[in-house]
């Protein structure tokens, strides 16, 4: 092995980042391009896989560049990848059949039903740990197989190709039709336990297996890269959440991360077992490094987290800029009793309730603005214990701490709310890039740049922590309140609405 | 020289309370915090009431600033805002120079944390997010003293400063001239100062418009940070370009 340096690229929803690592795991250097959202229809979403490839070679150039570092001395390449989001593109030219479907977009609502139905909810999630929904891959791959005209037959002449962004992106760099596990996990098609292409679910997919890739370690090298980096192994494929859960080092069962943005994503540790949720979380893949047994995860998705506080700036207008909630909220010593359940698109993880509609309930002569934002904050951490309630209930594991990341850990305020209710220490880490760091520490494992899991752990730096302080009374005061609230969210929705 | 309006200087000293933690104030407590008779204090806020620079809540009868103040484009910026705008910039400040990292704006004459970052060691520390420090004693207080002389002017006013340290800067000349030097060099430092064996470091944080909106800088034990009594012209590099790259990201002209 040679080079100072791994590279790591986070190919999210909005835009395409490269990153560049010295061994102490410091960001080195970092260049970054937004790519179009395509909508051609209400629900669609969207993106040009040419461009992101194209955005893909030019961050990662620009990152070397700024830092003056060539190709040779860079030990490996790593990507994080956006989840579910669908290419399909011709084996020999290489060319798209059609824009990539994203995982917003909502096209297979029809064959979601149809699968559902027809070959049953509960099988698929037996196999694959995920209920029928229109953010998984396997839906897009055959709503592109219906609708492109010629598709299936090429793609069931091997002719045609499937990935996600990961295989796109690792095809392009260097020729090999493969994916990582944590993406395939996210496809409705792959079987958990085998950790293979499951024939049942193509069959009711109605899938070609021709189509697929290989479904390899997200921790191995699957090929040398050309273009700007030539010649550099490209060593890693994870999705963005599964990458932040190596990014924060959570490789023992037990040990969990939670990505607070817009919406977030609670990932915990399980173990060498697939746990099956009875509280509806995502059975899926931690991660695999090279031939080790594979560490599962549980997986708790909340849709509006930081998605509330833009709503609280942008349709009320009592704050000019989201960081403005904490100063409104500080302004009053509590939420006066009052409580929002933001569920404005039905209720996800753990309750799974579509005909739910967002509540603000308590309210009294007493509330002003500054108890309506304290309630804004204290909806996501309520949603975040609801979640990890679910975890406790699925798996025997008990959470010593929570490790955060995203863009809400800057707000005190609900970080320390967070470890109240939860009643766990919550901790940041002094690399917030946790999905890039993860993607470059399965890279440089896999070439040996590091050696273990102990010298990752060995630099993750605690940035901040947040220690339960909240009266026990209270807290269950404000948990029985909460679900109070949650029960008037639900059953809104009417069949003539 | 024209002589100096004290009504004025009474009135400016009114809104920086004002402008302070409590954000509301009554005029007995404004009475007190100025040692001035209520008398003279109502008069003058019911001239800054009539121009809109502040405003009475009905219910409680005490004072806070009004609009016409608060849209005038001062030089407030929320400190939650800047916390969030400075974050990774603080995250690597603290990674390159092993040290804690921490975000002050001035309040009421001391300085408030607005943002802090661990000593990157795994060591347990605690947040300091909130706390008041001393201006004097500290490099952040007086990297935000040299841009702001009219709370150093006012500092210095109150005679001798509190000492809490055996090198504390207490003698008001000695500190007019440091922040002059600070002023000049563009950045503040403080060794055992404030506690026995500990230094630090800051510079100015400026927005778009160069008002200074904050400071940022690190604290260590003064074996790591100095070198036979000298500081690590490294560290002061680090800290320099950490608030310049703030300074951008707040929209001030790149430099």
């Amino acid at each position: 092995m040679s080079g100072r340096y791994v590279a790591a690229i986070d190919q999210g929803t909005a835009s395409s980042r490269c990153f560049v690592f010295d061994e102490r795991a410091r960001i080195v250097s970092v260049a970054q391009q937004e790519h179009r959202q395509h909508f051609p229809r209400p629900g669609w979403v969207e993106h040009d896989p040419q461009e992101i490839w194209t955005n893909v070679q030019s961050v990662v150039e620009a990152a070397l560049e700024r830092v003056e570092v060539s190709a040779r001395e860079v030990c490996a390449l790593g990507i994080a990848n956006q989840r579910e989001t669908t290419v399909l593109w011709d084996r020999r030219s290489g060319a798209p059949v059609h824009n990539a479907i994203t995982w917003q977009d909502v096209r297979t609502d029809r064959i979601c039903r149809e699968i559902a139905r027809g070959y049953g909810e509960d099988r698929v999630r037996e196999r694959t740990g995920l209920p029928v929904s229109t953010y998984f891959s396997g839906p897009k791959i055959r709503w592109l197989l219906d609708h492109i005209p010629g598709v299936r037959e090429r793609a069931e002449a091997g002719e045609v190709l499937f990935g996600t962004i990961d295989s796109w992106l690792v095809w392009n760099l260097c020729r090999r039709h493969v994916t990582d596990v944590t993406n395939a996990s996210r496809t409705l098609l792959m079987n958990l336990h085998t950790l293979d292409w499951d024939p049942e679910l193509l069959a009711a997919m109605d899938v070609p297996a021709a189509m697929l890739p290989e479904i390899r370690a997200s921790s191995e090298a699957y090929g040398e890269a050309a273009g700007p980096l030539a010649g550099v192994p490209v060593a890693s494929a994870l999705g963005d959440q599964h990458a932040a859960l190596v990014g924060q080092t959570c490789f023992s069962p037990g040990e969990a991360k939670c990505t607070f943005g817009t919406g977030s994503f609670l990932l915990f540790n399980t173990g060498a077992r697939p746990v099956a949720s009875g509280h509806g979380l995502l059975t899926t893949l931690g991660y695999r490094l090279g031939t080790e047994a594979p560490a599962y995860a549980l997986e708790g998705s909340i849709a509006i987290t930081g998605a509330l506080v833009q709503w609280f700036r942008d349709n009320l207008g009592l704050i000019g800029s989201a960081p403005e909630i904490e100063t409104l909220a500080r302004s009053v010593q509590d939420s006066g009793g009052c409580y929002f359940v933001p569920a404005f698109s039905g209720l996800f993880a753990p309750h799974w309730r579509s005909d739910a509609r967002g509540v603000i309930t308590g309210l009294t002569s007493y509330i002003t603005k500054g108890h309506l934002a304290r309630a804004v904050l204290e909806a996501t951490a309520w949603q975040t214990r609801d979640v990890l309630e679910a975890v406790n209930s699925d798996d025997g594991h008990r959470l010593a701490e929570l490790r955060v990341d995203g863009g809400m850990t800057a707000n005190h305020l609900l970080m320390q709310f967070l470890a109240d209710v939860l009643d766990v220490p919550v901790t940041r880490p002094i690399v917030a890039e946790t999905v890039s760091l993860g993607a470059a520490y399965a890279a440089g494992l896999a070439v040996g740049f590091w050696p273990d899991l102990d010298s990752l752990k060995h630099n993750w730096r605690k940035a901040a922590e947040w220690l339960p302080n909240m009266d026990p009374r209270e807290r269950e005061r404000g948990h029985r309140k909460w679900k109070k609230a949650v029960a008037r969210a639900v059953d809104w929705l009417d069949d003539d609405d | 020289m024209p002589g100096r309006i004290q009504s004025i200087e009474r009135a400016a000293a009114i809104l920086r309370l004002l402008s302070g933690r409590a954000r509301r104030l009554g005029v007995a407590e404004l009475a007190g915090e100025l040692e001035l008779p209520k008398g003279t204090v109502h008069g003058i806020l019911r001239t800054l009431q009539v121009v809109g620079y502040v405003e009475q809540d009905q219910e409680s009868g005490k004072y806070q600033l009004g609009p016409a103040l608060l849209h005038m484009g001062s030089s407030y910026l929320d400190g939650n805002e800047l916390r969030k705008r400075a974050l990774n910039w603080a995250d690597s400040l603290a990674t390159q120079s092993g040290e804690s990292v921490r975000i002050g704006t001035l309040h009421e004459n001391q300085v408030l944390i607005v943002h802090h970052v661990f000593r990157p060691d795994n060591t347990r520390q605690a947040l300091e997010v909130g706390a008041l420090m001393p201006a004097h004693a500290t490099a952040l207080g007086k990297a935000l003293l040299a841009r702001h002389s009219y709370v150093a002017a006012e500092l210095a006013g109150r005679g001798r400063l509190v000492a809490y340290t055996p090198e504390t800067v207490t003698d008001v000349y000695r500190l007019r001239q440091e922040l002059e030097e600070v002023s000049r060099r563009g950045w503040a430092s403080e060794v055992g100062e404030l506690v026995p064996g500990r230094a630090s470091i800051a510079a100015p944080v400026e927005d778009g418009r160069r008002l200074t909106v904050g400071a940022i800088g690190i604290t260590g034990s003064i074996d790591r940070l100095c070198d036979d009594g000298r500081l690590h012209i490294e560290l002061v590099e680090y800290v320099t370009g950490a608030a310049r790259a703030v300074s951008r990201e707040l929209g001030a002209i790149p430099w």
